[in-house]
């Protein structure tokens, strides 16, 4: 498996406020990373270290250029601000995932829309591609922003707490596509919901202003209090204390 | 007056009603779909009786009050812009302070202003009779700009509109872009204060995105109908203040206003025949 970005010694934050301080980690391909930490322990930043928004102030992060650049990177972010009733379409909110692989005077052409319909469709959103958010349920406007992630064909897929409005109902497909979009592509997912997420990870990254990386989907209280991250590991069925992988 | 002046005064009122409608439906149609969907209506409304300021100011001191007016209203615009982005400003109270400073201000100017100031009433109510060539010329540029710049840049300005912060995640120059969009809405407010008045301009911006909104969910066609319907509402309420003898901005507003209301009844009838319809299927 070759690295695909490697951050290295990073400290970053906003101003003269430190999120992260002096983190590493290494995304290689195939990676499905959980994201895990507190709220305010610097997930998102993490994910807008990697994305090229937050700019390091200590360390430097490196993409491996022959594989990946950062216009290869799949974006969904929290979205809370976004203003459902916006007189935009589905489709043309998909198509915005383009938007890095183009200039600002940049048009969308034939095969770009049918990139776009192509991913409507895989998420099971057909006959909703001129409707607007507010048409919606939550659940499918979680998939319109996971479209626009995807329409691009993205190296590594950043997910920033989907897991905070997926309907129950599409919650179990929204992992299944997880993981069978992992054969194409790295995902990393920062969650509060260990229990569930472990389920489908791989491994582990614990940020809490300090990073530790977890190479296994298996992840105890005992090893969470000891990377200092102190979340409330939810367990699910009869384990009481330990998160086991899926036998099957 | 003999017939030839009185031919050509209506010829000159004729071409300045059918060009200034024709600008105004423009660029109020563009500026207004943008205000309408990025909800900045109440910042607009700020943006435009801070521009009175301007105004008063400008008669004060002898320069061309649209001019001053300009000054006003994108300094006004952009510093609202700028303190939102850095995220250091409750908006509304802003906002509010700004539209009561403006309005002082150019009561206070307009009073120490020697003599009668005869534009006062047109500037509160607008006035097409007193549109000047260059108030027409510029307006005539605006439209062209406007025009241009959300055709070249329409993905872009459309994309930043509705989710800022994915857009910063592609494109390095959102700052640009949101400062240069809200100071040319600052300009499209200002210039039409001469058709529609500061107290009746923000609905010629506002009340065309709204009808058009009935008949669609998409960008482009809102904004394209948002022209359509701004120039007939326009139109219509001009030829009536012709007729009637009335102020043309109180006319056009009003005009706009009936459409409204009417497309409103006639859109909610037809869904509730569509669903009638359906369910009877």
């Amino acid at each position: 498996m070759s690295a695909l970005i490697e951050i290295k010694n990073v400290t970053a934050g906003y101003g003269s406020k430190t999120v992260l301080e002096d983190i590493s980690l290494q995304i290689n391909e195939g990676d499905f990373m959980g994201v895990i930490g507190p709220n305010g322990g610097g997930k998102t930043t993490l994910l807008k270290l990697i994305l090229g928004i937050v700019k390091p102030a200590a360390g430097y992060v490196n993409y491996n250029e022959t594989l990946i650049d950062r216009r290869n990177i799949g974006y969904l972010p929290q979205i809370s601000q976004v203003d459902n009733a916006f007189p935009l379409i589905v489709k043309d909110i998909v198509l915005s995932g383009l938007m890095m692989h183009k200039k600002p005077y940049g048009r969308m052409e034939r095969a770009d829309k049918e990139r776009a319909e192509k991913i409507i469709h895989e998420l099971g959103l057909q006959g909703y591609e001129k409707a607007t958010l507010s048409e919606l349920s939550g659940g499918q406007v979680q998939r319109v922003f996971l479209g626009r992630a995807l329409v691009g064909n993205p190296r590594i897929l950043l997910l920033d707490e989907p897991d905070n409005f997926v309907d129950t109902t599409f919650e179990n497909e929204f992992y299944i596509k997880l993981r069978e979009l992992n054969s194409r592509m790295a995902i990393l997912m920062a969650s509060h919901d260990v229990g569930t997420i472990s389920s489908y990870v791989k491994s582990f990254a614990c940020v809490n202003r300090k990073l530790h990386y977890h190479p296994s989907p298996e992840i105890t209280n005992e090893q969470l209090s000891a990377y200092d991250c102190p979340i409330q590991l939810v367990t699910h069925g009869r384990v009481p204390h330990t998160v086991l992988e899926k036998h099957d | 007056m003999t017939d030839m002046e009185n031919t050509v005064f209506q010829y000159d009122f004729i071409l300045k009603g059918l060009l200034g409608c024709l600008f105004a439906s423009i660029t109020a149609g563009i500026a207004g779909t943008y205000i309408v969907s990025r909800r900045l209506v109440f910042l607009s409304g700020g943006i435009t009786h801070a521009s009175f300021g301007g105004i008063g100011i400008g008669y004060y001191a002898g320069f061309n009050p649209v001019a001053g007016a300009a000054v006003f209203g994108i300094l006004s615009a952009l510093g609202i812009e700028y303190l939102a982005i850095r995220q250091k400003l409750r908006e509304d109270s802003a906002i509010g302070i700004l539209w009561a400073l403006g309005m002082a201000t150019g009561i206070i100017f307009i009073f120490l202003t020697p003599g009668y100031a005869p534009n006062l009433m047109s500037f509160l109510f607008g006035s097409i009779l007193t549109v000047t060539p260059a108030d027409l010329i510029s307006l005539g540029i605006l439209s062209v700009v406007l025009v241009t710049y959300f055709s070249v840049f329409y993905r872009t300005i459309l994309y930043i509109s509705f989710d800022e912060n994915y857009a910063r995640t592609y494109s390095s120059s959102v700052n640009i872009f949101k400062y240069f969009t809200t100071a040319l809405m600052a300009l499209t407010i200002v210039l039409n204060i001469r058709m529609a008045g500061v107290v009746l301009v923000l609905s010629l911006l506002t009340i065309p995105p709204n009808i058009a909104m009935l008949f669609t969910r998409n960008y482009a066609s809102i904004m394209r109908l948002s022209v359509l319907w701004a120039f007939a509402g326009s139109l219509l309420g001009y030829v009536m203040a012709w007729f009637a003898g009335i102020p043309a901005g109180a006319a056009i507003i009003f005009t706009l206003v009936v459409i409204w209301i009417v497309a409103r009844i006639i859109t909610s009838i037809i869904i509730k025949i569509k669903k009638r319809v359906k369910n009877e299927l």
